[in-house]
């Protein structure tokens, strides 16, 4: 490999822009592909598939052997409410690999010492939203329990057509933020893609067993998105 | 400048590692696991890097058939020309270095640079 195909390759990873590695299994070279850069012929319609679906694979196109490699921005969780569930929801997934920020504008519960070694934000979800905002790689989780804090970003996450958008709180409590959000302005459809009750129907009782459901429920999300949205684990009931 | 910051080395990511070690002067070679077949451990494009003096970061099965892979890249280090491996448990190489999982991979080694 050219290292600097490969320095470039991992600018463009650090960027969060989408790049495929396209190498020639028959001479070696390879070359870096990003989204959008037209290839012509059956190598190009192959790469396109590669951006679509994510996954990697060998391909014969034009008479050769190539290797593409998708390489598509790692998943990122904004979780808003830097809450007990939090606390428990942050290690895992760090180990899991996702690209973390946390946003409570109560600074008494956003502190580094609940967060350390953490992006944590104590402001309010607009101000980081403007700095950074959410894309299609991206998950939301609303936990705060606070409708002045939750709705704005929930609304956010939606336009942005974010993977996963979890909200907490009872039936109850979603019916009534259904009711704001679609005071806001945000339609029915769009309504229903929000995880509420929030997380996997595990029977999680206490804030790590959440964390879990909640973390399983996003994977899922993540690993099924684009995928038909029938069937599957969502049938169920929900946790918390 | 690199791009790559102490925390994101820290996380174990293997191309960011690759780039480190090349800069810092090192000889690297690069595997990826180009093709899989049954139950592989590890998905398709993914790296296990290795320097020259035998050092590795990532993988390409669940810790079968690392070794050999290592001990291929330092051919590929020497000679420069890439290697396509494969791995199964019809091969006797495979059994002999553990890929007993019932998968089958192909894994792909250049040298970088």
């Amino acid at each position: 490999m050219d290292p600097l195909v490969l320095k470039r390759l991992n600018v463009e990873r650090h960027a969060r822009r989408a790049a495929v590695l396209v190498t020639d299994l028959g001479d070696g070279r390879d070359q870096l592909v990003r989204e959008g850069d037209k290839i012509t012929g059956e190598l190009g319609a192959a790469i396109e598939q590669v951006f679509k679906s994510g996954k990697s694979g060998t391909i014969e196109a034009d008479g050769r052997s190539y290797f593409l490699n998708a390489h598509l921005p790692p998943p990122r969780l904004m979780i808003i409410g830097a809450v007990h569930i939090c606390q428990s929801l942050v290690p895992m997934a760090k180990q899991v690999g996702f690209d973390l920020t946390i946003v409570d504008p109560r600074g008494a519960f956003a502190t580094e010492e609940r967060f350390p070694d953490t992006q944590l934000y104590a402001d309010w979800p607009e101000d980081v939203l403007a700095d950074h905002p959410l894309d299609a790689y991206s998950a939301l989780v609303a936990i705060t329990h606070d409708p002045k804090i939750d709705d704005l970003p929930l609304k956010a996450a939606l336009d942005a057509g974010c993977f996963y958008i979890g909200a907490l709180g009872s039936r109850k409590t979603h019916a009534k933020r259904v009711e704001r959000l679609a005071a806001m302005g945000v339609s029915q459809n769009a309504i229903e893609e929000i995880r509420a009750p929030i997380g996997l129907n595990i029977g999680a009782s206490n804030p790590a067993e959440i964390a879990v459901a909640i973390m399983a429920e996003i994977i899922d999300a993540f690993r099924s998105r684009g995928l038909s949205k029938s069937g599957g684990v969502h049938q169920g009931g929900k946790a918390a | 400048m690199s791009s790559v910051s102490k925390a994101e080395e820290i996380s174990g990511d293997p191309l960011l590692i690759a780039e480190n070690w090349i800069e810092a002067g090192k000889d690297v070679a690069i595997a990826t696991v180009v093709e899989t077949w049954g139950s592989a451990p590890r998905p398709t494009g993914s790296h296990l890097v290795i320097d020259g003096e035998g050092n590795f970061e990532g993988s390409v099965s669940g810790g079968c058939v690392e070794g050999a892979v290592v001990s291929e890249a330092m051919d590929v280090l020497s000679e420069g020309k890439p290697r396509l491996l494969e791995f199964g448990v019809a091969d006797e190489t495979a059994w002999r270095v553990g890929l007993s999982c019932g998968g089958k991979i192909k894994v792909y080694v250049e040298r970088l640079g």
